[in-house]
């Protein structure tokens, strides 16, 4: 779905990312870990050109987004931001309905169609039911299922979700990342999820990729990249990943810190 | 689809309400003489009908005025309506960023100073729009922080740039000889000298500023929300930045360089519709052209209805006296009550 080759970036003279290498397969739901401040986030805007990489590429589809414009990767790239904070009083439809904005040009109104795509957004999401309310009157679980509506009403490929997990009460986390992978099953959605939250990776993404030092530090299923010593190199942790047999399912297991107090 | 099909019903209501306004005061205005003419009079000789004497004050001593209100008007509400959007900041307008006075200052060289190659008329607005653009990067560059444009920053750097630049207009008018009818003219508008001659000018360039605003109107929407959200939903932010900031600074100086700096207008109006209408700018754009140039027509019938005693009374003075007690409401008020949280 998406291969990037050799990507480099650097603000100022500070490298963030260095000579990064992934593939991202079609359908799957992706993990790019690391601790803050590793280059997650740079690394997802660069994956939908918010941001020119200093050298290497991104292909999608085998074509280099840097010779398509904003609109026609918006077409198959939908993205739902860290902060979801908005100031303004436009209805939960209204903003939906900015999710067909790639597919418009300037003086063409929505059409049925596009109207019936942002209400079936709603529904798939549960936001139909505050439709009419003004956003910043919302909660932040909420707000954040409106913004992933809106992702939704790009009818996108691929779903890019940076830190979907961080401003959210613990039910709210697991029911936004739920529905993302019901999505993901259901629809063959590609989900990229940029997280530090450890547990929550490894119980929704198929593959993952570790990021230490501006590099990747290791790809694959959560058994290949997590292990003991991976996770004391780059999380300073002492924890081990264990199948628990209830759960039928890998969780991590955190033991404590390795840095010496 | 019952709540889509009643805000389109509002904002159908927003705008008769506006264009009636209008309608009603531009016809009152049009009246305006020693004796003015009645309502039912100055209707018709709009139209053509009526004694020679009547048409003669409606469409040769008003009509050009009451278009370069109408221009001016529309051109400073959709600015406005415009710069609170793309400064993601309730207060600003081109009056309060001090752009109004930029355009001044370079209006006033035009009038002041005359070049062998290009005629006055042409050298004003070419001059007052190239200080507006210059203001505008001077203000935004002294109060952004970091990326982000604060309130207080963005107010006060506005409103120091504004008074030097003023400042400097008073100056040059003085040293210019035309002393007090001059600085009036400049800092609190007059309308009254507008004339065919100067609408030939200023129409194109207000229809394609206000063009160009109108037709980013849905990616302003985006924007609204942060730059990163409109990036997400390929908007190309820094081309239409670009654009919006270039049409602000292209309709402000039309709106300035022949009848000077009126004040609010681009503040008071757009403010008032968001709370009926909400923030949507493809309806409230448009909206703020018409109620632009409702408002400024009100206030000019109304500083001719008090003129007669004492002159010609500046508009800027009648848009202060409104638009002044309005902005200090809305520092008062709480930002979400006025649509902003």
């Amino acid at each position: 779905m998406m291969e990037i080759k050799d990507l480099r970036f650097s603000y100022r003279e500070k490298p963030v990312l260095d000579d990064v290498d992934l593939e991202i397969r079609p359908g799957e739901i992706l993990g790019i870990l690391g601790p803050n401040g590793c280059g997650k986030t740079t690394l997802l805007k660069l994956l939908n050109r918010n941001l020119h990489p200093q050298g290497g590429k991104v292909l999608m589809k085998g074509t280099d987004i840097e010779e398509m414009s904003k609109k026609h990767i918006a077409r198959h790239i939908a993205v739902v931001p860290q902060s979801n904070e908005i100031r303004f009083s436009f209805s939960v439809r209204d903003i939906v309905t900015m999710g067909r904005m790639p597919f418009l040009d300037s003086f063409r109104g929505e059409s049925s169609d596009d109207l019936r795509i942002v209400e079936e957004a709603m529904e798939k999401t549960s936001v139909s039911e505050f439709a009419d309310r003004p956003i910043n009157t919302m909660s932040g679980g909420e707000r954040q299922r409106v913004i992933i509506a809106r992702a939704l009403a790009q009818r996108p490929e691929i779903l890019l979700l940076d830190e979907p997990t961080l401003h959210l009460d613990i039910d709210h986390q697991f029911e936004v990342l739920d529905l993302v992978k019901r999505l993901s099953d259901l629809e063959g959605l590609t989900v990229v999820i940029v997280s530090h939250d450890l547990p929550m990776v490894v119980k929704y993404c198929d593959r993952m990729v570790l990021i230490h030092d501006h590099k990747v530090f290791a790809m694959g299923t959560p058994q290949e990249v997590l292990t003991k010593e991976n996770m004391r190199t780059v999380f300073n942790i002492d924890a081990v990943l264990e199948y628990d047999g209830t759960l039928k399912e890998f969780i991590v297991k955190i033991i404590g810190s390795c840095r010496k107090v | 689809m019952d709540s889509v099909a009643k805000r389109r019903r509002r904002t159908f209501s927003v705008f008769a309400v506006t264009f009636l306004i209008l309608f009603i005061f531009l016809i009152l205005d049009l009246s305006q003489a020693f004796i003015p003419l009645s309502f039912e009079d100055a209707f018709w000789a709009l139209l053509g009908q009526g004694s020679d004497t009547n048409i003669t004050i409606v469409q040769q001593m008003n009509l050009p005025r009451v278009i370069m209100t109408i221009l001016v008007g529309a051109g400073l509400g959709i600015a406005g309506a415009v710069m609170q959007a793309l400064f993601r900041n309730p207060m600003a307008s081109p009056y309060i960023l001090g752009l109004s006075s930029g355009a001044s200052l370079g209006a006033a060289i035009g009038l002041t100073f005359t070049v062998s190659w290009l005629p006055s008329l042409l050298l004003t607005p070419l001059l007052a729009f190239i200080t507006c653009m210059a203001t505008l990067f001077l203000v935004y560059t002294i109060s952004n922080v970091g990326g982000r444009v604060p309130t207080e920053t963005l107010l006060l750097s506005g409103i120091a740039v504004g008074s030097l630049l003023s400042a400097l207009v008073s100056l040059l008018t003085y040293v210019a000889g035309d002393q007090m009818s001059g600085i009036v003219y400049w800092t609190m508008g007059n309308l009254t000298n507008a004339g065919w001659d100067n609408i030939i000018i200023v129409a194109p360039l207000m229809f394609a500023g206000c063009f160009i605003m109108v037709s980013s109107s849905r990616d302003l929407n985006a924007m609204m929300l942060g730059d990163a959200h409109a990036l997400d939903l390929g908007v190309e932010v820094k081309k239409v930045r670009l654009q919006l900031l270039v049409a602000s600074a292209l309709v402000t100086a039309a709106a300035v360089a022949f009848v000077g700096v009126i004040g609010f207008v681009g503040l008071v109006v757009p403010h008032i519709l968001r709370i009926v209408m909400g923030p949507d700018n493809r309806a409230l754009l448009p909206a703020s052209l018409v109620g632009g140039a409702a408002f400024l027509m009100m206030c000019d019938y109304i500083s001719r209805v008090i003129a007669p005693s004492i002159g010609i009374l500046p508009i800027g003075i009648v848009t202060s006296l409104i638009g002044a007690p309005y902005f200090v409401y809305l520092l008062r008020r709480r930002r979400d009550e006025v649509g902003w949280s």
